[in-house]
């Protein structure tokens, strides 16, 4: 079914590229000829924004820094030592990516507003220094001699072709990364980067090849653009409106998507073009005015641009069967088979009472935020095969003390070993892949995403192939019961429940030897919490160790083997439930005597 | 060597007047909306341009006089301003921002960051269309003349604008600290929710904010506008500047933003000491990324999110 459906796009595209191609031959209007490259470049252009930000959501507004140098590296490199563009282009492509490099190390650090005002800076620096450097205008020689040699042709068709085969080599890349782990990945991470980064997404590493491949497109445009139009300036290469123009197309034509840039190119360009060359000696400036006018009505109307538009459209006209849950592809997970295969030691058959080895060891762990000490000399012992259960207050430093562990934030003071390895200073993918698995106090999920999808996300980290994280994805599931109906339902459709289970099988996905668990119970009904409880002592009995933020104290004391007790950042105590609970620090401190009033039967 | 310093220091601080009180307008509507305005660059420039043709273009302010009419005309240009950009939020920026978008925040910010995209390319074009792409200038005899202070000469236009910059910046915070209007945007930036229960019209503040903002940043380009000459394409070039100088001072500071600006102002005359003068705006570039890069705390506000 998926190949089937690539196949389709790869057919697709060879079909657009035929007919383009036959209807640039037939034009012979050398003007007409133009706008067709140059339809061809800005799709180019497009495509290469939408790699890093319609894939990544990272707005980049400088997308010309590398227009501009793949254009003025080939021109230099032509006018100044004879090399011929089927050099020089290379070259500039190789500028480019080192500069996408340097700006993605730099740039990265930012999110959002700063992200995309930052970029906006590199091509206006660029601009003044080339102006500065003296290359206001630099036109290519004409090579009468050896024109092909200087991709120097009387035939402006053959530009058009040129053009065409850079355009369909992106859209291939393009196509190849949508249904990729790269791109899955960036999709992750554009709809929930803490999400992403706990489940094993190693997200500034795949934000950089991003930002190489998107720099590689934009360059080998820029590049080919100057060879068509045979003179570059600071401002037709780095100007705001090249910018402007590879992000308009993309949003015009759909974000995300390889066939929005084209859509938007085919649409927008030869309409600014038509109305710059009919009325720029009247009205200079139409051009922006156009695209100006497009983005605001794009961004009123269709936000996600046509093809969504249409797509949205034809989805709702025809609800497509989904491919049956292929359950016999693989042998059914075994009652009892250990979660992580043969390395993980077995204590499978969990013997309450039965003190294994020490799985998570914290030492003294503190995190203060400026003043305040969230987690304050915290030392802490989870054994494997265990679960353990965290209770406190509210604001009692539970959810930070996870946060410590799984590396979002970093300790001021202590050690943190998990079997064996330090955690501290380790970013969340790699305490991930390490074998720590978790979820969160409000569900992280990745709405625009399919259930599957979510959970294939978090398979990656420990996935040779994308077949195979796609099979433990559905074993995942089939562990918390979500295989079925569900498995293609859009995450942001689930109830509570559904959500809570698919970031658990999300988290199960990446093979952990350990689960953090973040008040997974909050917000259910009795009857959902008795299914949420049983799927949690299966999951631990399958091997898999667990420590469990939680609030709702009697089903806690029925699941945990083991409590630990936060106030104020500080553990009050530990020990089997029975005895915690009659603790009179825990009872002042958190439960309270009419809870232990109530209580007391049940226990006893 | 020391009067070019001293002399370059003089110069950044005129400069860096202007610069702070543009920054003050786009403090207020980042401050207030969390809206970033790429047009506001180009609404200065619309400031530029109804100051030149308050005073030059059609002449109604001649009668003022050649020293008078540039001052009013700059004043002036702010409530044409403030009507255009409260015009603009009215019909276009108000379907991205507010009460519609507080749940859906990155989103927000993406159409946000992306529709005033799409207004500076209509503002900074359509201004070509309409004014042409000559370079003009508010013409003042004061552009001409300097007062000497030792040796350092302070260009006259350039003083009377800084002077009328503090001026405004002092006015506007007093209008942000003492009146009911001025605690309401605040209120409306600190939590718009909040502020909504408790009786504040949000969408009415963030209109306010936005044609306050612009109109502010407006009377500064009318102020620049009789020390350079400008074309409609100068907003870009102002945006970073405006930028820089908004983030440097810190989120949602009115003073933070206007001594932000007027530390840009100083970066740029004085890196023509050692740098080319066609590299001065890189040196804000360069000067924008330093800030953003190495004090980003200032600028989230909220670093950490709760998991």
């Amino acid at each position: 079914m998926r190949r089937r459906g690539a196949t389709a796009h790869t057919i697709a595209i060879a079909l657009f590229a035929g007919a383009y191609l036959l209807l640039g031959l037939i034009v012979s209007n050398s003007y007409y000829q133009l706008i067709m490259t140059l339809v061809l470049l800005w799709a180019t252009m497009g495509l290469a924004w939408n790699m890093l930000s319609g894939y990544s959501g990272l707005i980049s507004f400088g997308h010309a820094v590398f227009f501009g140098l793949g254009g003025y590296t080939m021109t230099i490199a032509f006018v100044k030592f004879g090399v011929t563009p089927w050099f020089g282009i290379p070259l500039g492509v190789v500028v480019g990516v080192l500069a996408g490099i340097v700006i993605g190390l730099a740039t990265f650090r930012l999110r959002g507003h700063y992200f995309a005002l930052a970029m906006l800076a590199y091509p206006l620096a660029m601009l003044y220094v080339f102006e500065w450097l003296g290359y206001q205008e630099v036109t290519l020689p004409m090579m009468r001699d050896e024109p092909a040699r200087y991709a120097q042709f009387a035939d402006s068709r053959v530009y058009m072709a040129l053009a065409l085969a850079l355009m369909v080599v992106c859209m291939l890349v393009s196509h190849k990364v949508e249904r990729s782990r790269f791109g899955k990945s960036l999709l992750a991470i554009k709809q929930n980067e803490p999400a992403a980064e706990a489940a094993g997404i190693d997200a500034l590493s795949w934000k950089m090849r991003a930002m190489m491949v998107s720099a590689a497109m934009a360059a080998a445009a820029g590049g080919l653009y100057a060879v068509v139009l045979l003179v570059v300036t600071p401002q037709s290469m780095f100007g705001m409106l090249v910018s402007a123009q590879a992000l308009v197309v993309s949003l015009f034509g759909g974000v995300g998507v390889l066939w929005g840039p084209v859509i938007g190119a085919v649409i927008l360009v030869p309409l600014a073009e038509t109305l710059h060359a009919e009325l720029a000696h009247i009205v200079p400036g139409i051009q922006g005015v156009v695209y100006g006018v497009a983005i605001i009505i794009i961004m009123l109307s269709a936000p996600d641009g046509i093809y969504w538009r249409i797509h949205d459209r034809i989805a709702v006209r025809r609800a497509k069967p989904y491919p049956p849950f292929p359950s016999l592809a693989f042998p059914p997970p075994q009652a009892g088979e250990h979660w992580v295969g043969a390395e993980g030691s077995s204590t499978s058959a969990r013997v309450h009472g039965a003190a294994g080895a020490p799985l998570l060891v914290l030492d003294g762990v503190g995190r203060a935020f400026g003043g305040l000490k969230a987690v304050d000399d915290a030392s802490l012992t989870v054994v494997e095969g265990m679960i353990h259960g965290i209770i406190g207050p509210n604001g009692a430093g539970k959810t930070t003390l996870f946060n410590v562990i799984n590396g979002f934030l970093r300790p001021n003071a202590g050690r943190i070993s998990f079997a064996g390895s330090n955690l501290v200073s380790l970013k969340p993918h790699a305490v991930c892949r390490l074998g720590i698995g978790r979820t969160f106090q409000v569900v992280r999920a990745f709405p625009r995403m399919t259930v599957l999808e979510n959970v294939i996300v978090g398979a990656y980290v420990h996935a040779a192939t994308d077949a195979e994280a796609e099979r433990n994805a559905y074993v995942a599931l089939a562990r918390v019961g979500l295989a079925d109906a569900q498995a293609h339902a859009m995450a942001g459709t689930l109830t509570t429940k559904q959500l809570r289970l698919m970031e658990l099988a999300r988290a199960l996905a990446s093979r952990p030897r350990l689960l953090l668990l973040d008040e997974t119970l909050a917000g259910l009904g009795h009857d959902e919490l008795v299914d949420m409880l049983a799927i949690i002592r299966q999951v631990n009995r399958e091997g898999v160790t667990i420590v469990i933020i939680e609030h709702t104290m009697h089903a806690m004391v029925k699941l945990a083997e083991r409590f630990s007790v936060l106030d104020h950042g500080r553990l009050i105590a530990e020990g089997p439930p029975a005895e915690v609970v009659k603790n009179p620090a825990v009872i002042e401190a958190y439960l309270g005597r009419k809870w232990m009033d109530r209580a007391q039967d049940t226990l006893a | 060597m020391l009067i070019d310093t001293l002399q370059a220091l003089a110069a950044g601080l005129l400069v860096g007047g202007t610069y702070g009180l543009m920054c003050v307008g786009l403090g207020i509507i980042f401050g207030v909306m969390r809206v970033v305005n790429f047009a506001h660059g180009d609404f200065m420039m619309l400031g530029m341009y109804a100051a030149y043709y308050l005073v030059t273009g059609f002449g109604v302010l001649a009668f003022l006089g050649p020293y008078a009419g540039p001052i009013v005309g700059a004043v002036l240009a702010g409530p044409i301003v403030f009507a255009v950009g409260w015009l603009l939020h009215r019909f276009l920026i108000a379907q991205v921002t507010g009460a519609r978008v507080v749940t859906a925040e990155a989103e927000g910010h993406y159409a946000q960051i992306i529709l005033t995209l799409g207004i500076a390319l209509v503002l900074a074009n359509g201004s070509l269309i309409l004014f042409g792409s000559q370079p003009v200038s508010v013409q003042t005899p004061l552009s001409r003349q300097s007062w000497e202070v030792g040796e350092i000469l302070l260009n006259q236009a350039r003083t009377v604008a800084f002077v009328l910059a503090i001026l405004c910046t002092v006015l506007l915070y007093l209008f942000m600290a003492r009146t009911t209007l001025g605690k309401a945007l605040r209120a409306a930036a600190d939590n718009p929710i909040a502020a909504a229960y408790v009786g504040v019209d949000v969408d009415k503040c963030h209109r306010f904010a936005f044609g306050l903002g612009v109109g502010i940043t407006a009377v500064a380009g009318g102020l620049i506008a009789s020390t350079q000459s400008f074309q409609p394409y100068i907003g870009f070039d102002f945006v970073i500047v405006m930028y820089a100088g908004v983030v440097l001072g810190g989120l949602g500071s009115i003073l933070g933003a206007f001594w932000g600006g007027l530390t840009i102002g100083v970066v740029q005359q004085m890196s023509t000491l050692i740098l080319p003068y066609q590299l001065q705006n890189t040196a804000i570039f360069v000067v924008f990324l330093l800030i953003v890069f190495f004090r980003p705390s200032g600028i989230f506000g909220r670093v950490t999110e709760r998991t």
